[in-house]
């Protein structure tokens, strides 16, 4: 992603770092960054581990089948502790695959508008009971927000998962959620004339 | 780690009435994990929060337990929707907003955006036609290509083509209005998913 730009959103989209595209809103663009940054180069001390962040990273990559952020994130996990997980993340991935968003709205008026989908569960003998609660999470943020409720919670506490860490995580995934469709759309945006 | 999780993560539990409908009423949120409370508060949390009055709202308060990612996500979404330079009017980065929550299912977030495009466009009606027949309403040729777009951009995997950016184009929608219904729909994925995993939406106005 040779595009001349340090900005991770102007490198997914392919965009030059002279883009006139994101110039009207630099705040976004700066503090987009940084959530990048702050999420998987640089997280605070005694936070989430940095290896479990590029893990999930790849898997969120992988369900949204976007192969300039599998590339970009798949990258980063060759470089760290966690690299040896790559081809576990790469099968989770593929058999995670599917279409979103479906799911159940709270029973009434809106139930007719229930869809049914996969409840994903991961393989902990290849992950660990860790990362295998968070990618069962990640899939439901993915594709089945809607489904999300106290019982997805009370799974990642049973994995070992504490309340500020589900915090991260849960900001961690939705903003992978932003960040690849923010640059697939603009990268599509910059090939439309 | 910051704290032992499995001896100090109680979940919250709300004996609360939950809304099954999508509405522009007022509605409150209420987070499954305790957020933080006002005296644990260091600087770095009240800047993270940017505006002191979140300090009273238990979404903020749950999000300030990361305050990094909380504050870099605040200072986004404010260009994003209150960024009076040129591009999308206010009300159509709201639509934007609004449809991408209603096709996830986030009554919450609906209902606050629904809110601000019916009060920045003056068209109440029309908003409510969105909530209540879902991202197939049809209104207006660009409406219509927002709603679309924000359809196609926000499944998994991502939908969006030229298609639809010819349609936003031959409603006389510029490069940069155009950047900025792809930055509210997908600032509005990440949204949803907060809103809906970490707490639930309830009758009231809470959050």
């Amino acid at each position: 992603m040779m595009t001349g730009s340090d900005d991770a959103i102007d490198a997914l989209a392919g965009l030059p770092a002279d883009s006139g595209l994101r110039a009207l809103r630099p705040e976004a663009r700066a503090y987009a960054q940084k959530s990048y940054e702050a999420l998987f180069l640089r997280p605070a001390r005694d936070m989430m581990p940095l290896d479990e962040r590029l893990a999930i990273a790849c898997f969120v990559a992988g369900l949204h089948q976007d192969a300039p952020a599998i590339e970009h994130y798949g990258a980063l996990l060759l470089d760290s502790p966690a690299a040896s997980l790559s081809a576990a993340i790469a099968a989770a991935a593929s058999a995670g695959a599917t279409t979103g968003p479906y799911g159940a709205f709270p029973p009434g008026p809106l139930s007719v508008e229930d869809m049914s989908g996969p409840h994903y569960a991961a393989d902990a003998a290849a992950l660990g009971p860790r990362l295998a609660a968070a990618f069962k999470h990640a899939h439901l943020l993915v594709f089945h927000p809607r489904d999300a409720g106290r019982t997805a919670i009370e799974d990642l506490v049973a994995a070992g998962w504490s309340s500020t860490e589900i915090v991260t995580l849960s900001q961690l995934i939705s903003f992978l959620t932003f960040q690849i469709r923010t640059a697939g759309g603009l990268r599509l945006l910059a090939a439309t004339k | 780690m910051t704290e032992p999780a499995m001896a100090e993560t109680v979940l919250l539990d709300h004996d609360v009435e939950e809304p099954n409908v999508f509405t522009q009423d007022m509605l409150g949120w209420e987070g499954w994990l305790p957020p933080l409370e006002e005296g644990d508060l260091t600087e770095r949390h009240w800047e993270a929060l940017v505006q002191k009055r979140r300090s009273k709202m238990p979404y903020f308060m749950l999000l300030a337990r990361d305050p990094d990612i909380l504050e870099y996500r605040t200072r986004t979404d404010m260009d994003i929707f209150h960024n009076p330079d040129s591009g999308l009017p206010r009300a159509e980065r709201e639509l934007a907003a609004a449809a991408t929550s209603r096709l996830n299912g986030c009554i919450y977030c609906a209902s606050v955006h629904a809110r601000f495009a019916a009060q920045y466009s003056k068209r109440f009606d029309e908003v409510q036609r969105l909530l209540d027949e879902g991202v197939g309403a049809r209104i207006d040729p660009r409406w219509d290509a927002i709603i679309d777009a924000s359809v196609a951009l926000s499944e998994t995997p991502s939908r969006f083509g030229p298609e639809h950016v010819a349609a936003l184009r031959a409603t006389g929608m510029d490069d940069p209005a155009i950047a900025d219904a792809i930055n509210a729909i997908a600032f509005f994925n990440w949204a949803n998913r907060l809103m809906l995993s970490l707490g639930l939406a309830t009758k009231g106005n809470t959050a």
